[in-house]
């Protein structure tokens, strides 16, 4: 097999993985803020509900959660697994899994905003959701966006785990083929392209950072 | 009518009391002053006036219309809608500025006034423009709070407050934040409103200040009004801790 097929074989693979990237972030970065608002819930349930989940998502292997989401249906529920499940089993469980870390970065950032902040919206005359979608939210992102960055790189090469639920993503077609042709060729390869994401992810995170870069 | 009215204001922070039992009435036009030593519950006071804090007990009325008052021995505060009615009242300025990095100067003065009191945003714009020319700002609309001063920034802060057209202005400790040299441009803009007869209570360290400009100054020491008076009654006052708390500022 030559260099070409190789790429285009793995090009296929790149698009699962840009996908399961893409939705992951989609569902996961709003999942996210409802967690942390539970996690700073004043209500004890809710806190200490959340507070046990986000524990149990961050102190366990995301190669196990994926497994556990996958064959759930199966195991506690009886039902068949269908074959279109393992993709959506894939999304659920980086969704669920990258929440929590979500979620501990905005409850940071949230808490570090001034309390002064909060208290000028409210002597305006802002309702709660208002002052947080106006005033504080904005400068919430601006001051988790480093954290963040530092998530989604790690995102990037998590994709790979999907392998264990043998998901057609770029490192699962790239094993296949170092196997079959015995070369450590298709890794290589495999690992310049998640190389090269990273780099676009870095810049695009480093040009949004630029563009919050207009107040202090 | 009065604008403002506490009666009986109780407050503690965890058992410990420091509001022990104020009673003030302000009306219109009326500038009140409020000093007293760090700690005596200044802030406090405000900051239960303005709804910051849930005070304890006691009652709290503004243009005679009641946002709390006292249920079987049980502060209650009015409902949701009564409340913010209410905050239409009054305007607050902060020690420390509180503006919106995030927002320009015109951004940060007319955002509450659209957003809040849907006023149009043509009509809101003048209103700023009109405040910020008269505070000597007009050439600062389109900066962020990062790039001016502090007394810049108090200035805005003022104006944000203005542009909703408060009945009453608290203002706690407007110029400690703020380098000697810039203390003058802040003090001088409430001078002006004082003029205006703005209704105005003004929390502050400024004894020459006060002394100028208040027609009642309140003295307040360990969570009560110890004394209060016009300016000349309360800087002449034969009560030993009112002499030695204005002696330390004067001297
Ligand atoms: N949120 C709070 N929790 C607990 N105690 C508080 C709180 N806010 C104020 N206090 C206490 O209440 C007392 C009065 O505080 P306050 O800030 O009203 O004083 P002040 O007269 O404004 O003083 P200063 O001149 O230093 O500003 C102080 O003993 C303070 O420690
Ligand atoms: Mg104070």
């Amino acid at each position: 097999m030559n260099l070409a097929t190789v790429f285009l074989q793995l090009i296929k693979g790149m698009g699962v993985t840009i996908e399961i990237f893409f939705l992951t972030l989609l569902f996961s970065l709003p999942l996210g803020l409802v967690l942390s608002f539970g996690r700073m819930s004043r209500r004890k349930p809710v806190q200490g509900l959340s507070k046990f989940y986000i524990s149990v998502m961050r102190g366990t292997p995301l190669m196990l959660q994926l497994i556990v989401v996958y064959f759930a249906p199966f195991y506690v529920f009886g039902m068949r697994i269908s074959a279109g499940y393992r993709f959506t089993a894939v999304i659920l469980a980086f969704a669920l899994n990258y929440a929590a870390y979500f979620a501990e970065i905005y409850r940071a950032g949230i808490e570090s905003m001034p309390v002064g902040q909060y208290e000028a919206a409210k002597v305006l005359g802002y309702g709660r959701a208002q002052a947080f979608c106006k005033i504080i939210l904005p400068q919430v992102i601006k001051r988790i966006l480093p954290p963040v960055t530092n998530e989604t790189i790690t995102l990037v090469k998590d994709t790979s785990l999907a392998f264990v639920l043998a998901e057609a993503e770029m490192f699962t077609i790239a094993k296949q083929i170092a196997a079959k042709e015995t070369s450590v060729m298709p890794l290589m390869a495999a690992g310049l392209f998640y190389y090269i994401f990273n780099l676009a992810v870095a810049g695009f995170m480093e040009y949004l950072e630029k563009r919050l870069d207009y107040y202090r | 009518m009065d604008l403002l009215e506490i009666r009986h204001m109780k407050k503690g922070f965890d058992g410990l009391g420091v509001l022990e039992d104020i009673s003030l009435s302000v009306g219109k036009g009326e500038v009140v002053s409020v000093i007293g030593p760090s700690g005596s519950g200044k802030s406090t006071l405000l900051r239960c006036a303005t709804m910051l804090e849930k005070m304890d007990g006691g009652e709290l009325k503004y243009m005679g219309e009641a946002a709390a008052w006292e249920e079987n021995g049980r502060c209650v505060y009015a409902g949701k809608q009564k409340l913010k009615e209410i905050r239409k009242y009054f305007g607050l300025v902060f020690q420390n500025f509180n503006l919106f990095p995030h927002y320009t100067v015109m951004k940060n003065i007319i955002d509450a006034p659209v957003s809040v009191d849907k006023v149009p945003l043509k009509e809101a714009q003048e209103r700023a423009m009109k405040l910020l020319g008269q505070l000597g700002l007009a050439d600062k609309k389109d900066a962020y709070p990062y790039q001016l001063s502090g007394g810049q920034q108090q200035r805005v802060s003022i104006a944000r407050a203005l542009a909703l057209q408060p009945k009453i202005l608290f203002f706690d400790e407007p110029t400690s934040a703020l380098d000697p040299e810039l203390t003058g441009e802040v003090l001088k803009v409430i001078k002006e409103l004082a003029r205006e007869h703005m209704t105005m209570i003004i929390v502050t360290h400024e004894m020459q200040f006060a002394r100028e400009l208040s027609d009642r100054i309140i003295f307040m020491e360990q969570g009560v009004i110890r004394m209060q008076g016009k300016p000349e009654e309360v800087f002449g006052s034969q009560d030993e801790r009112v002499r030695e708390f204005i002696g330390k500022f004067t001297s």
